[in-house]
């Protein structure tokens, strides 16, 4: 090699060392709050997460930034891709780099209840604040109950826990046996379960064995297929043979995409009613081809005229939020948190958070207390978050529940509803009409 | 019931098959053990969400042309990277696994983790001994059939089809007889890949199509050639009805366990190998040796 070719590349290298030395990679500006953001970053879950708290942060920014003591912070959001719906192994690792090598002061977000768990860990050994987006799995709080000095760092902001989830989807059962007594003539309804095989959907279905018999209903099988099964035809035609008039879905992985697909495609003739985590979506109906219509979802969020915070997501980012977007709340919850203690120091702020009483759109956001056996869960029920029963009719994605009755023999329920573009339920006309020749 | 599973079966089946015969092509001449195979699939799909969505191409054009592209992709694939190691099999399995990767990573930075999906050449369903099917899975059925024949075709009646089955038969006496070996191994992967495409066409409107699905169709892909036997196209669409049948079965048989289905039926491949450890119609690994 020439001896000119070697300077240009030793001096080459040698700016490039600079380079890389003296920037301040990590070095953390003075009165800014870093939060961490964490979710798998390349798949829909993550880039909702993301573009929630990124809209909040912004807003607040915009707003002069987070006051404390007369201080005020400009919060920085730093994005950490932890792939939890892949690796939970590169979940453990992005919360330890977030803390350790970005310095986030805060987490928010992070999704799969089973990466949650071993996250927990590393949040605990850390000692750092998060505020959980979606994950429902009830050992997630049970465990702060257990240990709490171990595991108080964490709060579920945005999801219910799978007892609440299952509450809402139950009601939302409720509703639809009822339809099908009335309008089939059929008195016990059979209901079929298809769940992703994981963690958080065990109790719901364990309480549908139980509670289905009181309910009026007869419990009639579950059928679990992988999270990531990328076909669930037969699962369906099984369905169909076992005689099922409604099938609870639970899913909030790819898995539920291709059944709420299928169930159009295969012409189930049953109400398909539960937890479809992409379902919520505008696009749905078009990447399903229309095969979705007369899915119900329960869900924790919807575009409820009372509010603008779809609008304003939409107008950013040209889709409608679902619900990992409900960063966006998280976020406001820890301004509201810390600015009400006064200080950045964490058990304060614990203090402060364990008595948020924030309203949201979905209702008023407040936690169960220390000494509850899921500390730090959402409160779930008529004055706080209740869920939303949306159903896809004819390509528009309506909110039919809650409808202002009793719920599940509540009578607290009675008048809840959110506005007047409530409307009704509706069988799937070739439910009623299979079912009806049947019958003959 | 049993019709039920039957039928659901064979539907599966054939997917597995489509995809399996591509596969089986490669490695039973160029003797590539190519685990890109199911990414070329994925990619095809992607090819043909962007030409019916982005550049506003009917279904048909974008799915010749998604064939065509990736038939294409596979042959400068063959040419740029497995065609100088294609002496290290190993080496080749490891370069084309890392293939797979890319093309993922290529996916996900522009198309993102969603999935998408794709309309189907026929719409509608119908059923048949209960079971309820749809048209595409119909066509995809009918087509592995197409596929089969136009194989044969291609190997008994055309002077490509003989320098192949020569390549497979022995390299190095093909190439004493003037065959030029490199080229028709690079053929039989571009073959290989628009196999792949053609199978894009027919399954991805029936999945959904997101970058990290090409990982769970090898698994059963090469589930499928192994107990069919590596290289045996025969082998390889016995065996992915038997492993459709197999994961039908589990599903109608055992509802809380459907998860399962695939491990099921990878348990019934290893109890196959156990007792025949070439595969169903494999040669035996001694006499490949030799």
């Amino acid at each position: 090699m020439q001896p000119v070719k070697i300077k240009i590349y030793f001096l080459a290298a040698l700016i490039l060392v600079l380079f890389v030395s003296v920037k301040p990679v990590h070095a953390k500006p003075v009165n800014e709050i870093k939060i961490g953001i964490m979710g798998t970053m390349k798949m829909l879950m993550g880039e909702h997460q993301w573009m929630g708290a990124e809209l909040a942060a912004e807003e607040i920014n915009k707003a002069g930034g987070i006051t404390v003591a007369g201080k005020t912070y400009a919060i920085n959001l730093v994005k950490v891709d932890d792939n939890n719906m892949l690796s939970i192994s590169d979940a453990i690792s992005a919360i330890e780099r977030a803390i350790t090598l970005n310095k986030v002061d805060f987490l928010i977000g992070g999704m799969r209840s089973e990466a949650i768990l071993a996250q927990q860990e590393i949040m605990a050994e850390h000692k750092v604040i998060w505020l959980n987006a979606v994950s429902a799995s009830l050992e997630l709080t049970r465990r702060i109950a257990r240990d709490y000095d171990k595991y108080k760092y964490w709060f579920r902001t945005s999801c219910l826990n799978a007892k609440y989830v299952g509450a809402i989807i139950f009601a939302n059962i409720e509703m639809v046996a009822q339809k099908v007594r009335d309008e089939l003539g059929i008195d016990v309804p059979r209901v079929a379960v298809i769940a992703e095989k994981v963690m958080w959907p065990d109790p719901i279905i364990a309480a549908a064995k139980k509670d289905f018999p009181k309910m009026g209903l007869e419990f009639i099988g579950a059928w679990r297929p992988s999270s990531h099964a990328i076909d669930t035809s037969a699962e369906l035609l099984a369905i169909k043979r076992a005689g099922a008039h409604i099938i609870l879905t639970i899913g909030s992985g790819p898995v539920d995409t291709i059944w709420s697909k299928q169930y159009g495609e295969l012409q189930i003739p049953a109400a398909m009613v539960g937890v479809n985590s992409d379902a919520g979506r505008k696009e749905f109906w078009a990447d399903s081809n229309g095969n979705c219509n007369y899915l119900l979802i329960s869900t924790i969020i919807a575009n409820l005229s009372n509010d603008n915070f779809f609008e304003k997501y939409s107008k950013k980012y040209n889709t409608d939020p679902i619900g990992p977007a409900l960063t966006y709340e998280a976020v406001y919850i820890l301004k509201e948190a810390i600015e009400r203690a006064g200080t950045l120091k964490t058990d304060s702020l614990i203090e402060a958070l364990e008595k948020t009483c924030y309203h949201s759109f979905r209702g008023k956001i407040s936690f169960y207390p220390k000494g509850h056996d899921t500390p730090h869960d959402l409160m779930w029920g008529p004055g706080y978050v209740t869920g939303f029963g949306l159903q896809w009719q004819d390509g528009k994605l309506a909110l039919v529940w809650p409808v202002g009755e009793p719920v599940l023999g509540d009578k607290r329920w009675k008048g809840i509803r959110y506005d007047e573009e409530t409307v009704e339920y509706k069988l799937p006309p070739r439910m009623i009409k299979y079912w009806k020749a049947k019958k003959k | 019931m049993v019709s039920l599973i039957l039928v659901n079966g064979l539907t599966l089946g054939s997917m597995f098959a489509l995809l399996a015969i591509g596969f089986s092509l490669v490695f039973g001449v160029a003797r590539i053990m190519n685990m890109s195979h199911t990414a070329f699939y994925m990619v095809a799909s992607f090819m043909i969400f962007s030409g019916v969505n982005y550049l506003k191409l009917s279904l048909l054009t974008a799915s010749i042309l998604a064939i065509l592209l990736t038939a294409a992709l596979g042959m400068l694939c063959y040419k740029l990277l497995f065609d100088r190691i294609k002496e290290h099999e190993t080496a080749v399995m490891i370069i084309s696994l890392a293939l797979a990767i890319l093309f993922q990573e290529i996916c996900l930075l522009f198309f993102g983790g969603h999935l998408r999906s794709i309309p189907p050449f026929v719409k509608g369903s119908f059923e048949i001994l209960e079971c309820r099917i749809t048209y595409q899975q119909a066509f995809t059925f009918m087509t592995v059939f197409i596929v089969i024949g136009g194989m044969y075709l291609l190997l008994l009646k055309t002077r490509l089809g003989l320098a192949i089955k020569a390549v497979a038969q022995d390299r190095e006496i093909a190439n004493l007889m003037g065959i030029d070996v490199s080229r028709i191994c690079m053929i039989i992967t571009g073959l290989s890949a628009g196999l792949a495409g053609l199978a894009a066409c027919l399954l991805a409107p029936i999945y959904m199509i997101e970058p990290h699905r090409w990982l769970q169709s090898l698994v059963m892909i090469l589930a499928v050639v192994v107990l069919g036997g590596l290289g045996s196209i025969k082998g390889s669409i016995i065996a992915a009805f038997i492993l459709g049948l197999s994961e039908s079965a589990v599903i109608f048989l055992i509802p809380g366990g459907s998860f399962l289905r695939g491990s099921i039926s990878l348990s019934v491949m290893i109890a196959v190998i156990l007792i025949r450890p070439e595969g169903l119609f494999g040669v035996k690994f001694e006499e490949e040796r030799l």
